[in-house]
């Protein structure tokens, strides 16, 4: 376990909200783009029209590292990598979620397609991943377990 | 397996069990069930899930472990006649729970540490290079390994020699705890577990592996620990900490261990079999997976493509003997033995009953309690019910005045004959856990049966990735049928109180205890119990509440 890294971080508050200022660059960019309807649809298959990718075409491109049981719902780490060559978003959505669509990011050009989300979750669901290149829309998804605990072994 | 030899270990199997007779000396039957021919030129020894037993027990092996309907989902004659072996004579007594009491009675108690002490020399003797391997699950399972919060075990299993271990309940005693006794009280037992990160920058917290040179012939030593501790045990346990089976971590240690020279990858799981046979097949390298967790006592190993899978039993049972043929292409072949540790043929090593009585000395009064006599068989293991955990629920309805009981589906816990005393000892061999609270909530019938679909889900999931490798959750004063091939969801039905159906928006009153919620709070369940049995002076023999199953007809996993 790195000690000293982890120390460093607690001792240097702040390096934690700086690093963040700097990659959250084009805040003003962002809320430019900001879909409200795709985050405000109740159902994935809206939200996914929604962000035009309705008709997403299944991909073994696109992986999905997440636990198959989640160890704590409030708090899924999922680990997203898209092999498809020039992608320009990935959006994440969680099926039973109250609000499907959990978040999308935009990549400018030439950044590698490699997002890490942690998600809430309130049951069992399908995540289901799109990742947009050259215009198209590529799909992917997992289940992810969520169980009340207790009584294993 | 080469067949020539397969045959010859049926034939000494069979001669076991035909030849285990009161007439013939012990050390005759030892010797045959002992003196095995090393082979090869890598032996590991594994123990597992041996729950902090350190004195003999009786343990019934289980009559309904549900399955696909192979190893290890098989019980009975179904296991006797897959492995070969002849029924009533001591290996049918190890392996399976027919005709359990005559059988005790006249085989005796198995496993105690003095008495796989003696075993190990003198499995060690012909292979002084074998390394010596624990699977986990050693430092919870009774009272004096509570009481010294694992210390009691570490001192056994460094005197028992082991080389290597990983784990599982051994985190129920929290993050420090284990980090302590990783740090300061296990050397020069090596503690591996490639599947434990920390939550926020995914470190690794343990050694992954060990490398081991042995007869000359480099062997990797991969630690599995229980991937879903933090979920079927309480997170709050080891809140920095996360699991998972992390395949594609796996994956590049055996490749890296490879690549600096192992010739023999061997992975030290607590992952439970069904998890192991389906990582035996999307994990390329391992030669041999030595698995617990699921508490399979499985005579022969499973092979999955160029992987052995074993399980080796629970509560110091059984010792796992694999003898590998390691060439310069890696292993050419193998021998495999569960040897199971009859306490009548090993005579206690005595430097192992001396530490054993010195760690039981401080606390004899309080172990002794006679509380109650059994005139029933009492025993736990099961995949719905076991008759003390029936008494369990009983002790809860009593003494909590609630309408419905719920006790966890553990798969550890020990034996005890009709006419056995009830000892505090035995209560805690049940029930020792670091949150032990008993609880009664008020709940309505829909989250009964809501919970009840989870833990059935966990259990029957068609998806060995998806279990978790406890059992079902004992219930006790209702009634339900469960039909474990359907989905969640769809499981449980039938739920009956007193004859009646239960209602989804009535609220009952249901007494449990071990609860995973941080913040909970109740007196301990042996408190519960001892008081219960302490108002008794004898508890008839009980009659087990199990669910009515649906579509399970002719189930190997399922006693006729």
């Amino acid at each position: 376990m790195n000690n000293r890294r982890r120390n460093l971080l607690k001792s240097a508050g702040a390096a934690a909200a700086l690093l963040a200022a700097g990659l959250l660059k084009p805040v003003a960019a962002l809320a430019a783009t900001w879909n409200k309807d795709a985050f405000a649809a109740k159902k994935a298959d809206d939200a996914l029209k929604t962000i035009g990718a309705a008709s997403a075409a299944p991909s073994g491109d696109i992986v999905i590292e997440a636990p198959q049981i989640a160890e704590n719902g409030a708090v899924v780490p999922i680990e997203i990598t898209s092999k498809i060559a020039g992608t320009t978003s990935i959006a994440v959505l969680i099926e039973k979620n109250p609000y499907p669509l959990v978040a999308k990011f935009d990549f400018m050009e030439g950044a590698l397609p490699f997002v890490k989300v942690n998600v809430k979750m309130a049951e069992t669901s399908e995540v289901r991943v799109v990742a947009a290149a050259a215009g198209k829309n590529y799909l992917a998804s997992k289940e992810i377990k969520v169980t009340i605990g207790g009584c294993g072994g | 397996m080469h067949r020539r030899e397969f045959l010859r270990l049926l034939a000494a199997a069979a001669a076991a069990g035909a030849s285990f007779h009161p007439r013939d000396s012990a050390a005759q039957a030892a010797a045959e069930l002992y003196d095995v021919p090393p082979f090869g030129n890598v032996s590991l020894l594994h123990v597992t899930d041996v729950h902090a037993q350190l004195l003999p027990v009786y343990f019934r092996e289980p009559s309904v472990n549900f399955g696909n309907g192979k190893p290890p989902h098989l019980v009975g004659d179904a296991l006797l006649k897959e492995f070969k072996i002849p029924k009533g004579g001591a290996l049918a007594y190890a392996f399976t729970h027919l005709d359990f009491e005559r059988l005790a009675r006249r085989y005796g108690k198995v496993g105690g540490y003095a008495h796989l002490a003696t075993l190990v020399k003198r499995v060690r003797a012909s292979r002084p290079h074998a390394l010596l391997l624990d699977g986990g699950d050693s430092w919870q399972g009774s009272a004096t390994a509570l009481w010294t919060r694992g210390a009691d075990m570490i001192g056994a299993q460094k005197r028992l020699g082991i080389d290597m271990m990983t784990a599982h309940w051994e985190f129920t005693y929290g993050a420090e705890r284990v980090a302590e006794a990783v740090e300061k009280e296990l050397a020069p037992v090596e503690f591996v577990a490639q599947n434990v990160k920390t939550a926020d920058f995914e470190d690794p917290v343990f050694k992954p592996y060990s490398l081991r040179s042995v007869n000359g012939v480099s062997v990797a030593v991969i630690g599995q620990a229980f991937p879903y501790t933090p979920i079927a045990n309480p997170r709050y346990m080891v809140p920095n900490w996360s699991f998972g089976i992390q395949e594609a971590r796996l994956q590049s240690l055996v490749d890296e261990a490879r690549a600096k020279g192992a010739r023999a990858v061997v992975l030290l799981s607590h992952n439970g079999m069904d998890v192991d046979l389906k990582l035996a097949s999307r994990v390329k390298g391992i030669d041999a997976i030595l698995g617990g967790h699921t508490h399979d006592g499985v005579p022969a190993p499973a092979q999955v493509g160029r992987t052995l899978v074993t399980n080796a039993g629970s509560n110091g049972k059984f010792l796992g003997v694999l003898d590998l043929d390691v060439g310069a292409g890696g292993v050419a072949g193998y021998r495999y033995r569960l040897l199971p540790v009859f306490a009548n043929l090993l005579p206690a090593d005595a430097e192992m009953s001396a530490y054993i009585e010195s760690v039981r000395r401080p606390h004899r009064a309080k172990l002794a309690e006679r509380l109650a006599l059994t005139e029933g068989l009492l025993y736990r293991r099961g995949n719905f019910n076991g008759s003390f955990d029936q008494l369990i629920l009983e002790a809860l309805l009593a003494e909590k005045n609630a309408e419905i009981a719920f006790s966890p589906g553990f798969r550890w816990g020990t034996t005890l004959l009709p006419g056995d005393p009830i000892t505090f000892e035995h209560v805690m061999d049940q029930t020792a856990i670091t949150y032990p609270y008993s609880t009664l909530n008020q709940l309505t019938g829909a989250q009964i049966k809501a919970i009840l679909e989870d833990v059935a889900d966990n259990l029957f999931n068609p998806d060995p990735y998806l279990q978790q490798g406890g059992d079902m959750v004992r219930v006790g004063g209702m009634t339900y049928a469960c039909e474990p091939g359907a989905r969640i969801g769809a499981r449980i039905s039938d739920m009956r109180l007193g004859g009646k159906p239960l209602d989804a928006d009535r609220t009952y009153r249901v007494a449990g205890w071990a609860p995973v919620a941080e913040g909970a709070s109740g007196e301990p369940i042996w408190e519960v119990v001892a008081r219960y049995l302490r108002g008794k002076k004898a508890v008839p023999a009980l009659r087990v509440n199990s669910p009515r199953l649906i579509g399970v007809k002719a189930n190997p996993g399922i006693a006729a």
